[in-house]
């Protein structure tokens, strides 16, 4: 199979579909469980890896970065321009740019999710590093804890919940960009989705755009779960 | 496309002086498309969204109701969109609303809502009726937390309208998703416009925020602006 902006335009093979595919009424349960195996679900997956892979990367660049800003601030600038302007580049475009460098591969969708995972993780961690109350520092430094013990014993964990909310944004936000990665490779639910606008098949849209909502919103979900989990502290006073 | 090159972005620059009238027509496209989304967003979410705020009710809804909203993938809201409504101007305007009501609705409820108790309250000892009070304190008050959800919204309905060419839907989006008939060039220029374009509305709200924050009020009001990183999802 290739990727949409390298397909020529083909006549449907509908082969021997039922009356309900061949009339393309809203929803055809036959069509979903004849291709379940085939092609909505692998591009489930496929899709699941795209985001997990490019958010692990986002996420270990930019909180680098906001560890290494927040030791050291002329890194700032720098940083934050970097991350705002690949962010305001529509990704249709940035899709595009980066073709001519790196190919219709997972390299090229990779780099553009990475690249719009960056500015998110990278303000919500060095946010979450500066708000950790002075007092607690003090205290910290009253306690002898040197430089390196003072960040990975009281400012990150402290910056656990702004990280959070950082990486729920990222990743929800990366769900939704890997759809457009069907434009380089044939690969996610966006791919299915494309091919399905083609030719306005409904049922394929419908199962395809609704898994690609719900596995936005159980991320979503799954993502505010680990937050009240890790950080039982903001529980306690809410409820105090 | 092989050998790519940073001469792209002179070349971009040159097909948007060559194709004035192409560039403008598709933009204006663009602009309709996102000021009918816009228009009906706001004339559905920010009445509900302030009317909630004043009553300091529905936070559950309001507040949950921006998380599902950042978390919709705009593509698969317009295919579904489409599949139920089919293609046209009519049902990319519908996905837009849908993605552009929650950061406005969510915003005004946030900033009705935590107007200072006790201006409220001075408000009420100066004898001010409910409308009054609603009108006269805490819109007032309240508009730049609003105006940064409608900020937030416009942004992202402008760069998301992109994507209404997959649907037929015209605008900027022709271009960009046509690299066979106008070219990396043509691509480019078109997602520069895009950009420009959202940060014009951006710009233009701005100036209307100032313009509607009574001259009391206008001191410290930029520490709320707009948040990217807080904002939605993107495309």
């Amino acid at each position: 199979m290739k990727p949409f902006l390298a397909q020529e335009p083909v006549i449907p093979d509908f082969g021997e579909a039922s009356d309900c595919v061949t009339e393309n009424r809203l929803f055809c349960p036959d069509w979903v469980r004849d291709n379940w195996a085939g092609v909505i679900q692998p591009a489930l997956l496929e899709h699941i890896k795209l985001t997990l892979i490019a958010v692990a990367i986002g996420f270990v660049l930019a909180f680098a970065a906001a560890v290494l800003t927040h030791r050291y601030r002329l890194f700032e600038a720098p940083v934050t321009i970097f991350s705002a302007v690949v962010y305001t580049i529509p990704s249709l475009a940035l899709f595009q740019l980066l073709v001519p460098v790196t190919g219709l591969t997972v390299t090229t969708v990779e780099i553009a999710l990475v690249g719009y995972t960056l500015l998110i993780i990278f303000r919500n961690t060095l946010e979450g590093l500066r708000g950790v109350p002075p007092e607690v520092l003090e205290a910290a430094r009253g306690m002898g804890y040197t430089r390196a013990q003072t960040l990975w014993r009281v400012e990150l964990p402290l910056a656990v919940p702004a990280m959070i909310a950082g990486l729920r944004v990222a990743i929800v936000s990366t769900i939704a960009l890997a759809t457009v990665a069907a434009l380089v490779i044939p690969e996610g639910l966006g791919y299915p989705i494309f091919l399905a606008l083609r030719e306005a098949f409904k049922t394929e849209i419908i199962v395809a755009g609704g898994l690609a909502v719900g596995l936005a919103l159980v991320a979503d979900g799954l993502l505010v779960i680990l937050q009240r989990a890790l950080t039982p502290w903001a529980r306690v006073r809410r409820t105090a | 496309m092989i050998g790519a090159d940073l001469s792209v972005f002179p070349d971009a620059v040159e097909f948007v002086f060559d194709e004035r009238s192409l560039i403008l027509e598709k933009t204006w496209d663009h602009l309709l498309l996102s000021g009918a989304a816009m228009g009906i967003a706001l004339l559905l979410a920010l009445p509900l969204g302030v009317w909630l705020g004043h009553l300091h009710r529905g936070s559950f809804i309001a507040i949950n109701l921006s998380n599902v909203g950042r978390a919709l993938p705009s593509l698969a809201v317009i295919a579904i969109g489409i599949a139920f409504l089919g293609i046209g101007f009519k049902n990319i305007t519908f996905a837009l609303v849908v993605l552009a009501v929650p950061p406005i609705l969510t915003n005004a409820y946030v900033a009705v809502d935590e107007v200072e108790p006790e201006a409220v309250e001075a408000a009420r000892g100066m004898g001010m009726t409910r409308s009054q009070i609603l009108l006269r304190v805490e819109i007032p008050m309240a508009l730049p937390l609003i105006f940064a959800g409608i900020r937030t919204a416009v942004v992202f309905v402008v760069a998301t309208a992109t994507i209404a060419a997959v649907a037929g839907g015209g605008g900027l989006g022709d271009i960009i998703v046509n690299q066979a008939a106008y070219g990396l060039e043509g691509v480019v220029g078109a997602a520069i416009c895009v950009s420009l374009l959202a940060l014009a509305a951006d710009a233009a709200l701005g100036s209307v925020q100032r313009l509607l924050t009574p001259p009391g009020l206008r001191a410290g009001t930029h520490a709320l602006e707009p948040d990217v990183t807080t904002g939605v999802t993107r495309l």
